[in-house]
């Protein structure tokens, strides 16, 4: 993957594949650290899959044996000298609290940092692709926070539903504008 | 700066065309969103969709949806395209140019363009 943006954007996919029906991005940065976690209330995992999620032979997918996803979201994190941990609850074993959460640090200052990238971009395509899941962003540099709830989009909207293309422009500037208030260059 | 106020706007404007929607989607393009397409450069083909199947009109009749991984790897970023009553078209390698031009003539002008699809590699 050419940009961090579009490892949360696979991530995020097996959120929306888990059944989720709230997702929260968070993404830290400081002291020259990148934070990023993925949290979900989807179906969790089972502890035996969950052991072998990091594995490339691992995957839900049915079209191959192969699934590269978190093994690579994992290898841009650990080749940076961050760490990367997943957690699960799978919704048998915890009926009222299950679901997944991908968390993987970044050092920013390394010479194998993968940028952030288009992250704008890739909120806007999830939520493009998944109107009906409740997302959360929320980007932290620092003292200064970029976020956008879509909770707070459709109480406004009502049903014009949120892959509307209006909605999704208005999205991409609602965001772009609060970058750009903060004096952050790095999302294009 | 943008507001919430500019999205009661939208919607005002959208309740109006809720009517003219029904019967729409007569047209489904669907991009390969797994980890293969993403890697392989789907996120900005999607948008080039997303956007230009807004700029030609085509809001009413087109819509552009997700899906995972299609099975051909190799092709990534691939892009199916579902018509009512015809078969199915698979594009292959797009990139976001290549997805201006599937717009243009064949979302909007009927012409499938071969050259890019599947049959042609």
């Amino acid at each position: 993957m050419k940009e961090l943006s579009l490892n949360i954007l696979d991530i995020a996919e097996n959120s929306v594949k888990a059944g989720a029906d709230t997702v929260r991005i968070t993404l830290t940065e400081e002291n020259n650290l990148l934070t990023i976690r993925i949290e979900d209330n989807g179906c969790g995992m089972k502890e035996d899959f969950l052991r072998s999620v990091t594995d490339p032979f691992t995957t839900t997918r049915t079209t191959r044996n192969v699934g590269m996803g978190i093994p690579l979201f994992k290898l841009a994190a650990e080749q940076t000298g961050g760490s990367f941990s997943v957690t699960s609850r799978h919704e048998e074993d915890y009926p009222e609290d299950h679901g997944t959460v991908t968390q993987a640090s970044f050092r920013q200052d390394h010479l194998d940092y993968t940028p952030l990238g288009d992250i704008v971009s890739t909120v806007t395509v999830l939520i493009q692709g998944s109107p009906d899941i409740r997302w959360v962003f929320e980007h932290r540099i620092g003292e200064a926070e970029v976020s956008l709830d879509t909770d707070e989009l459709r109480e406004v909207l009502g049903d014009v539903p949120l892959n509307n293309i209006e909605v999704i422009n208005w999205i991409t500037g609602y965001l772009k504008e609060q970058y750009q208030e903060i004096g952050y260059h790095s999302t294009e | 700066m943008k507001s919430l106020a500019e999205l009661a706007e939208i919607k005002a404007r959208m309740q109006n065309k809720v009517v003219l929607r029904e019967g729409s989607g007569d047209i489904r393009v669907v991009v390969g969103m797994a980890t293969c397409g993403i890697a392989a450069g789907a996120r900005p083909v999607l948008n080039a969709f997303v956007e230009e199947v807004s700029n030609s009109g085509l809001s009413d009749k087109v819509t552009v949806t997700q899906t995972g991984c299609i099975g051909i790897c190799q092709f990534e970023p691939v892009v199916e395209v579902f018509e009512a009553d015809k078969p199915k078209v698979t594009y292959v390698k797009m990139t976001p140019d290549k997805a201006k031009e599937v717009v243009e003539k064949h979302l909007k002008g009927g012409k499938v363009i071969t050259e890019y699809t599947i049959s042609n590699i």
